[in-house]
């Protein structure tokens, strides 16, 4: 999906949140430019610093850090549910933190959509009112709100519980509920906060597969926030790595795994179970000519899917890109390498 | 956190030993005596000096009075349209007057609000609720006491929706204005809240007259204010989490606030809900001494004929009423909306609704033609005051020289010495000790605050009996806390000592202050100790509640850690527990401080001499001057102790990390 470069649907420039008395004023008189010591000895709290990130349409964009690296409050600077305290956010080609209130209530109520950590159901409505929520501060009539929410609960897969509450629901279902409101009014974006960090290990994979079989279908264009880089990996076209308030790294997981920018990073890749995130490209090299190939792979498809086969087959295989053109073999022993976690370099084609 | 405690808990008086504390506070009071006798009027304040505060607020309110009449009067029968109606339908029938004569609207059947009352209770919480409510209602009924007990529900079902009402919208305006609840609504209800009771009917008797509409007026001032904190409180408490997804489902601000955060909070709005009934119920009685009428003002007149048993019968009444109105109010505040609701037709979601008027309105329409369903038929009720006068007249006989000798014993040694020494306390040295303890513990803002607050209880000339009522709050609360303390205690160690206590504090809780004083009269008659010992009843409960707690809260960690030191469960006790659970102990004294003092305002009733009497003799005379400023001077004891009491918890928390 990266490789098309599609149209810039969220971005923002040298984005800043400091907390603190004077933090405005601060920051108008650094120009933008604070080290975390000037800011440390003017007492702030720099909680987003130069953040700079563009979200192309249709991709699933990661932030990952650990607890208190100011993800949150990049998010909740990217939607204004805070304001900067200095910077530029761009939505949709335009200037996003000049939308006056009605403005930005009538993008929020079309075009954006948020899932919380804890879901933040309203506990006196049930799952169809609490869908139908956004829809309903809008005015929708209520025989189309019913249709239109009616429709997303199925999506999520809670048919028949729609006159339960929140309270009577387990974790999972209850961010099911989550998800389908936010969905309900049909955004273009798509906020997640840590959404499933809340829920156990085993129902949080599940809502990870659910979250991939819905992208499939909506093809939304996704800022999704975690703490757990398996999870990353996992889910992301894109991820960006914060660390203190500062993104240090912007990459497919492939390229994190790959080239890691800092040591910091580094750490964070070292236990990835690198079939998983390696394509055939990236440990490809250039064909030997009227070298024999025991099958074709496809550039993108990952290691995890064809290791078997290839190392069974002990000859190479022939890579090819989208349209069966070849762009190079994989050799048995560059998987083998790979698998048993021994270094790889990235090959040139 | 764990060595923290266990380090700092053997330097409880900061870096100071012992000794050296106590050279200190001798040293400061003898300085402040010396320094009250060497300035001229220092010991006693010079009536010469006294500021007219009581005549310039009297000028003030005749001038309100006089200019605002129209507003008033616009006020009295706006509120008294809901209050007839209340009135008419419950005690007494309405009347609608026509272009000549008028018709009276039979009052709903006892029968029909005893089935409601039990269709209530069985609504919120079942069947056992269901009989409490409705046999408490059936005994009101049968003990004669129906005609009076239904006028004081009637007021408080006006008062309550009308404080819920105000209250919400005033602690919205303090959620969303941060500083106008900081600068302005706190100070208020801290203010309202302890400006005793008495002192709030006198104005309403100046501006509305000696009617049901003072008295609801003088309750809704009264019982409103624990409503504001409530929605402040449950409001600030709705999860960020909610408060973002409201913004980011585009709410309008008012969408945001009436259909996210408001429902959200409704939890933290019932307990408030819950507390304003109580209030109102507590505040009706007390307003029945301007013409509330009701169970109160029965009970008024029976001590003041000193009828025993009629009292006790009124007062029981109350409790009863009080209680039915708390379990249910609480019940209610524990209801969930029922799964599939809003799915059924309308009559199937007010089915419970319908029903009640049903039964009112077919029961009315029998009482027209059963008379025994219009009226208690006497036949049925019967009376226990005779027994309650038979009783107390055998203890008296009996017992009369030994109750004598006690009272007599305590008012002789301990009191009446203990009255002497606070009464003669220099205003000025009380003034400076005050000033220079709030300083230590609070810092020179409260110094000054407190400094100015007792300032004006000698200023105004009322140092006396300030001193009086000094005496009387102190010693009870002392009293209170010698008991509660241990029992608190005792029942944090055994969780069957707990099982037991609990329910009779809730209880104790329950019933209005007024009712405290009823058993007591009937053996010890009028008089400071008879005070006392109502105070102390009254005050005793948090003393039990917060020290109970205060202990249970002990992280586990801290006790295996002392455990682990090698503490035996004495040293447990006395060096890890009772330090942990100080703050929280503290806090259950300043409520029993606060709480000894409204009692002992209401006091007034049986003849105490303090601040209370004037406010009650002003009562009298309808002088809104002078009972004003002694509800304030009393109104600033509570102020000053309660700020006092929190700085020090405050210190206290501070020096052991736990704030
Ligand atoms: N309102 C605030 N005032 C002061 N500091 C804040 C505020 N909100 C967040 N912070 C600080 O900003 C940092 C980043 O917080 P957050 O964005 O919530 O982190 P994350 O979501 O990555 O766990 C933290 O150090 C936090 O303490
Ligand atoms: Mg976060």
């Amino acid at each position: 999906m990266t490789d098309v470069k599609r149209p810039v649907k969220l971005s923002c420039r040298n984005l800043w949140k400091v907390f603190g008395a004077g933090a405005e004023e601060f920051m108008r008189r650094s120009n933008g430019a604070a080290s975390a010591q000037a800011l440390s000895e003017a007492r702030l709290i720099g909680a987003v610093r130069q953040a700079s990130i563009d979200v192309h349409e249709g991709e699933i964009f990661i932030v990952m850090g650990l607890s208190g690296s100011g993800k949150s409050t990049l998010l909740r600077c990217l939607s204004r549910l805070i304001e900067p305290t200095y910077g530029d956010v761009n939505f949709d080609g335009r200037d996003f933190l000049k939308a006056s209130d009605t403005e930005l209530i009538e993008i929020r109520r079309r075009k954006m959509g948020m899932v919380f950590q804890h879901f933040a159901l309203l506990p006196h409505l049930t799952v169809l009112e609490n869908v139908g929520f956004p829809l309903s501060v809008q005015g929708v009539p209520k025989t189309e709100l019913k249709k239109r929410a009616q429709a997303v609960i199925d999506l999520v897969g809670l048919k028949g519980r729609e006159h339960h509450y929140p309270r009577e629901l387990s974790g999972g279902q209850q961010q099911r509920v989550g998800i389908a409101r936010s969905l309900a009014v049909e955004p273009e974006i798509w906020f997640l906060d840590e959404p499933f960090s809340a829920l156990d290990p085993l129902i949080r994979r599940e809502m990870q597969s659910e979250l991939m079989r819905l992208q499939n279908v909506l093809k939304k264009t996704i800022v999704f926030i975690t703490h757990d880089f398996d999870e990353a990996i996992k889910l992301a076209d894109r991820i960006a790595i914060m660390k203190d308030g500062e993104i240090i790294q912007i990459g497919a997981p492939e390229e994190l795994v790959l080239n890691p920018a800092t040591d910091y990073v580094a750490e964070f890749t070292r236990d990835v179970n690198r079939a998983k995130v390696m394509s055939a490209q990236s440990l490809m090299r250039a064909s030997a000519a009227g070298g024999q190939h025991a099958g074709k792979v496809d550039a993108k498809a990952k290691v995890e899917t064809f290791a078997a086969a290839i190392v069974g087959a002990n000859l190479p295989f022939a890579v090819t890109d989208g349209n069966g053109r070849l762009l190079g073999e994989v050799t048995p022993q560059a998987v083998i390498d790979l698998l048993a976690g021994r270094h790889v370099k990235q090959a040139q084609p | 956190m764990t060595d923290a405690v266990l380090t700092h808990s053997d330097s409880r008086m900061g870096a100071l030993p012992g000794w050296r504390v106590a050279a200190l506070v001798a040293g400061v009071v003898a300085v402040a005596l010396a320094i009250s006798w060497i300035v001229p009027g220092g010991w006693d304040y010079p009536t010469q000096a006294i500021i007219p505060f009581a005549e310039w607020i009297s000028a003030f309110m005749q001038w309100l009075k006089a200019t605002f009449t129209w507003l008033t009067r616009g006020l009295a029968d706006l509120v008294n349209i809901p209050l007839q109606l209340a009135i008419g339908f419950l005690a007494k029938g309405y009347r609608i007057y026509l272009t000549e004569g008028f018709i009276t609207l039979p009052r709903f059947s006892w029968v029909g609000v005893c089935a409601v009352a039990a269709f209530v209770g069985y609504r919120f919480g079942g069947l056992k609720l269901a009989l409490l409510s409705g046999l408490s209602f059936l005994a009101i009924a049968l003990f004669r006491q129906w005609d009076s007990a239904m006028l004081t529900l009637a007021l408080i079902l006006v008062c309550v929706p009308i404080c819920v009402a105000t209250g919400l919208l005033v602690g919205i305006w303090g959620y969303l204005n941060p500083k106008a609840n900081r600068v302005l609504i706190m100070p208020a209800l801290d203010l309202l809240q302890t400006i005793p009771t008495f002192a709030y009917l006198i104005p309403m008797l100046l501006l509305f007259g000696n009617s049901p509409v003072s008295a609801l007026l003088a309750t809704g001032l009264f019982a409103t204010p624990p409503m504001v904190r409530a929605t402040v409180l449950g409001l600030s408490k709705v999860p960020q989490d909610i408060k973002d997804f409201a913004d980011m489902a585009g709410c309008t601000r008012r969408q945001k606030l009436w259909r996210v955060l408001v429902p959200s909070a409704k939890p933290s709005l019932m307990l408030g809900v819950n507390q304003v009934i109580m209030l109102a119920l507590n505040m009706v009685i007390i307003s029945s001494m301007i013409g509330a009428g009701g169970l109160g003002y029965d009970v008024l007149l029976a001590l003041r004929a000193l009828k025993v048993g009629q009292a006790m019968e009124a007062g029981l009444a109350i409790v009863v009423l009080a209680i039915v109105l708390d379990r249910v109010s609480q019940a209610a505040a524990q209801q969930r909306p029922e799964q599939d609701a809003m799915q059924k037709p309308w009559f199937q979601r007010h089915a419970s609704l319908i029903a009640i008027l049903a039964v009112l309105l077919v029961t009315t329409l029998a009482s027209l033609g059963l008379p025994a369903f219009g009226k208690v038929p006497n036949e049925i009720t019967f009376t226990t005051a005779p027994a309650w006068k038979a009783a107390v007249d055998w203890v008296t006989v009996n017992y009369f020289d030994v109750i004598e000798a006690v009272r007599i014993t305590f008012l002789l040694y301990v009191l009446n010495p203990l009255r002497a020494f606070f009464e003669g306390l220099p205003w000025l040295g009380v003034v400076l000790l005050l000033a220079f303890a709030a300083w230590r513990l609070g810092g020179i803002w409260l110094a000054v605050i407190v400094a100015l607050l007792t300032a004006f209880c000698a200023t105004t000339g009322l140092w006396v009996q300030t001193m009086a009522t000094l005496y009387l709050c102190g010693v009870a609360a002392l009293i209170a806390a010698a008991i509660g303390i241990p029992i608190g205690v005792w029942a944090s160690r055994s969780d069957r000592v707990e099982k037991v206590v609990t329910p009779f504090i809730d209880t104790l809780q329950t019933i209005p202050s007024f009712c405290f004083i009823i058993p007591v009269v009937m053996l010890f008659r009028v008089g400071d100790v008879t005070a006392l010992i109502a105070t102390v009843a009254f005050a005793v409960v948090p003393a039990i509640r917060y020290t109970n707690h205060g202990i249970r809260q002990v992280p586990h960690e801290l006790i295996e850690a002392g455990t682990a030191a090698g503490c035996t469960k004495r040293q447990l006790f006395w060096r890890v527990q009772l330090p942990v659970a100080m703050p929280e102990i503290m806090l259950g004294l300043n409520q029993t401080i606060l709480l000894s003092l409204s009692m002992i305002v209401i006091c007034a009733m049986i003849g105490t001499r303090d601040l209370g009497q004037e406010v009650f003799k002003a009562l009298s005379k309808a002088d809104s001057g002078k009972g004003l400023v002694a509800g304030l001077a009393i109104a600033f004891i509570g102020i000053i102790a309660d700020r006092l009491i929190t700085a020090w918890v405050d210190r206290l928390k501070a020096k052991r990390g736990l704030a």
